[in-house]
């Protein structure tokens, strides 16, 4: 086995996230160069991982632009909501009108047959 | 989730205004730090964060909490930043891939910087801006944020596979650049 054919695997067994076969491992435990490319992944990965606790602080106004677009798109939610109402409102109406109307008919109609019916 | 910021998820959630307003307060800071290595400059990072954070504000009831808030907060600034950075890239007709720094001024190369940890991470956040956007996309969010494989997939509209294979070529590409001389007597062996 070449150092070639353990090297793509050599960042992904730094991590954990896949483990060297037992010829690869037996390559890697003879071979300098490739000891010494995987003690170079750790040392990126753990500077990596270092970095997640550190927090860079914008420039100031940041804060106040993300609140005022939120307060924005709050007022526009609220908006089409009203308007959404409204139009269930309309709709609610003009349908309880439709109803009205055609119970109102049925009645109509059923007292019409009746008053035939008596003549 | 820190119990202060689950409260405030939750009252957020009930339609409380200002609770949203404080988390905002509490992360927009590192929401804000991801952007930045994610896009490479400030006034990038600046539009991403402030579309994260509508994003968030509209979705927040499909926010289930069994996350944690600030990794929920990861991904959408992260697909927020894949989506800025695509549309400038279409704008300036740039290619997203193997962009190459044209001087090459790694501090790697500059034995003062090659002491200790310190020196090392700033090597790294110098490496990580010279690394291609979606290579760079890939390893922050996985070796910085720890997010999944199927996350980072998600989030970037990309293959689990292209972001293991991208994953690769991130970190093989900071190695080389973190030690260069090494890298290269490596390469000269074979």
């Amino acid at each position: 086995m070449q150092c070639d054919d353990v090297a793509d695997d050599l960042a992904a067994a730094a991590d954990g996230s896949m483990l060297l076969g037992r010829n690869e491992r037996r390559h890697v435990e003879r071979c300098l160069r490739c000891q010494a490319e995987l003690v170079q992944y750790r040392k990126v990965l753990r500077a990596m991982r270092a970095m997640r606790t550190e927090v860079l602080e914008p420039a100031p106004g940041l804060l106040s632009d993300i609140l005022a677009n939120i307060e924005a798109a709050g007022e526009r939610r609220a908006i089409r909501s009203m308007i959404h109402g409204h139009r269930a409102a309309y709709l609610g109406g003009l349908a309880a009108a439709t109803a009205a109307g055609a119970a109102g008919a049925i009645v109509f109609a059923s007292r019409a047959r009746k008053l035939r019916t008596a003549s | 989730m820190p119990q202060d910021v689950a409260h405030l998820v939750t009252a957020a959630r009930d339609g409380d205004r200002e609770a949203f307003d404080e988390l905002v307060r509490v992360t927009y800071a590192e929401s804000f730090t991801l952007a930045l290595r994610l896009t490479g400059n400030e006034e990038d990072a600046r539009d991403v964060v402030q579309e994260a954070y509508i994003r968030a504000f509209r979705g927040l009831s499909r926010f289930r909490g069994d996350a944690q808030f600030s990794t929920w907060m990861y991904r959408i600034t992260a697909n927020c930043a894949n989506t800025h950075l695509v549309k400038r890239n279409k704008h300036r007709h740039e290619v997203l891939d193997d962009v190459e720094p044209v001087a090459d001024d790694r501090p790697a190369n500059d034995p003062q910087l090659q002491t200790d940890a310190t020196a090392l991470r700033h090597q790294l956040t110098v490496a990580l801006e010279t690394l291609p956007p979606k290579l760079r996309q890939v390893v922050v969010l996985r070796d910085i944020y720890d997010l999944s494989h199927e996350a980072i997939a998600a989030e970037l509209g990309i293959s689990e596979t292209a972001a293991k294979v991208r994953l690769h070529r991130a970190r093989k590409k900071l190695r080389e650049d973190l030690f260069p001389r090494r890298a290269q007597e490596a390469a000269d062996a074979v």
